[in-house]
């Protein structure tokens, strides 16, 4: 790990995002379900370029799946369903896609928070299902068991963000995070504090992003003190970064 | 969608391994301007429409290519930013002269930029400890032990150091 790199820290869990953190950057490309209450016209262009060059580091399936056939004005439009995970589903379609009133879309939050507005005239937001009643009442029940990862790599920031939306369940959202998180650090802290030399996938493949992040800084803790019991702190070594460079420099006379 | 080009930059970047800096992607980037300025023209004519021909019901098509932008400029923005973050991390890890593998990722502007820098550091370390300057960039963690080496440069005789011991200074001897 490079020491000297100070990268902009993600600020989700606060009240805004920090305009140049990649962290949070990522986050805010994850899609929720939105409904339209307008129509959108000439977006032509919108949903032509599907996803299908961008790869996610994250597993969650997302798409938009817009209405079944309507008529408006004599034109039809037809169903997509794209997903990002099957780019070769539909051929390039003409671009003659209109977004109308009332249908339902998957848009990324930052899209979602640009139109939103408290009279709800162009959007109007739902919540995604981990965040709703069933979802909390699973949390509360246990949080240990459920795979963050899987249900969206950035969960808490997500969900805090997605407070900006005013939704009536706000307040259960918050506390269902707060409480979720609480149930879940101890078991994190003591991973963290006690896997030493060994392989981590196991311990970290359930955990969302922000607490992948923890594990992580626990885990320097543990080398850093490590490090420092067997007298190596003292010792001048390369720095990773160097060390990482002669690498790659080799391979790169190699090919 | 848009956008997609502008994320696949920060991907890119979020993958490197810690600190790491990759090719600088020209392309990418000349396409993320490209989809701004194709947006940006098309809602100025559609602006001009909804003002002098009273289409009002552009506005939200309007607003959806102004987000579009803004997002295209926030990931540009963090991906030269974080960039020259993990530049900067080079002249404290690497030192002054990096090695042409390196040099070869970098834009011409960022090499620009870590010259200034390396300057503006080097103004500053020379500004520092008298005469010579000092080199911060050397000797980050604290000395270890509580003696350090000491070579005399004049007679001085005895001295008395703070627990009470005496040590004779002599020209170029070294007390330990």
């Amino acid at each position: 790990m490079s020491e000297a790199y100070f990268r902009v820290e993600s600020g989700a869990l606060g009240p805004e995002e920090n305009f140049l953190s990649l962290d949070d950057i990522l986050m805010s490309h994850e899609k929720l379900p939105v409904r339209t209450e307008t129509a959108m016209p000439r977006l032509g262009a919108f949903f032509l370029e599907r996803s299908a060059g961008a790869e996610t580091d994250n597993a969650v399936p997302q798409g938009f799946a817009l209405l079944p056939r309507l008529e408006c004005s004599g034109v039809i439009w037809l169903t997509a369903a794209l997903t990002s995970q099957a780019p070769e589903i539909l051929p390039p379609q003409p671009p003659m896609w209109l977004v109308l009133q009332g249908s339902k879309l998957e848009l990324p939050l930052w899209l979602a928070k640009g139109l939103f507005d408290n009279k709800r005239r162009i959007l109007s937001v739902e919540l995604p299902k981990i965040y709703q009643e069933g979802w909390r009442t699973v949390f509360s029940a246990d949080p240990n068991v459920v795979d963050l990862h899987k249900m969206g790599p950035h969960f808490y920031g997500f969900g805090s963000q997605l407070l900006h939306f005013d939704s009536p369940e706000n307040a259960d959202i918050s506390q269902s995070l707060l409480q979720t998180f609480i149930g879940r650090f101890r078991r994190i802290m003591d991973s963290s504090q006690n896997a030493y030399n060994e392989d981590t996938s196991a311990l970290v493949a359930r955990l969302d992003e922000m607490e992948r992040g923890l594990f992580q800084t626990g885990q320097k803790g543990l080398n850093d003190f490590q490090c420092w019991e067997k007298g190596q702190a003292s010792q001048i070594t390369a720095s990773n970064l160097v060390q990482n460079y002669k690498k790659r420099k080799f391979t790169d006379m190699e090919d | 969608m848009f956008c997609e080009k502008a994320m696949e930059l920060i991907r890119e970047l979020h993958r490197a391994p810690e600190g790491q800096l990759p090719a600088f992607n020209e392309d990418g980037l000349r396409q993320v301007l490209e989809e701004m300025k194709a947006l940006y023209e098309q809602n100025q004519s559609d602006v001009n429409e909804a003002k002098s021909g009273g289409r009002s019901d552009l506005i939200p098509t309007i607003k959806f290519r102004h987000c579009s932008l803004l997002r295209n400029r926030r990931c540009t923005v963090a991906y030269l930013y974080d960039r020259l973050l993990r530049i900067r991390a080079l002249r404290w890890e690497y030192g002054s002269v990096l090695p042409n593998a390196l040099r070869f990722h970098m834009a011409a502007e960022e090499m620009e930029w870590f010259n200034n820098y390396k300057r503006s550091l080097a103004t500053y370390m020379r500004s520092l400890g008298g005469d010579e300057g000092l080199d911060i960039t050397q000797d980050m963690k604290p000395p270890k032990s509580l003696y350090i080496e000491v070579r005399c440069l004049k007679d001085y005789g005895e001295f008395e150091v703070d627990d009470g011991t005496s040590v004779l200074l002599k020209k170029n001897s070294q007390p330990g």
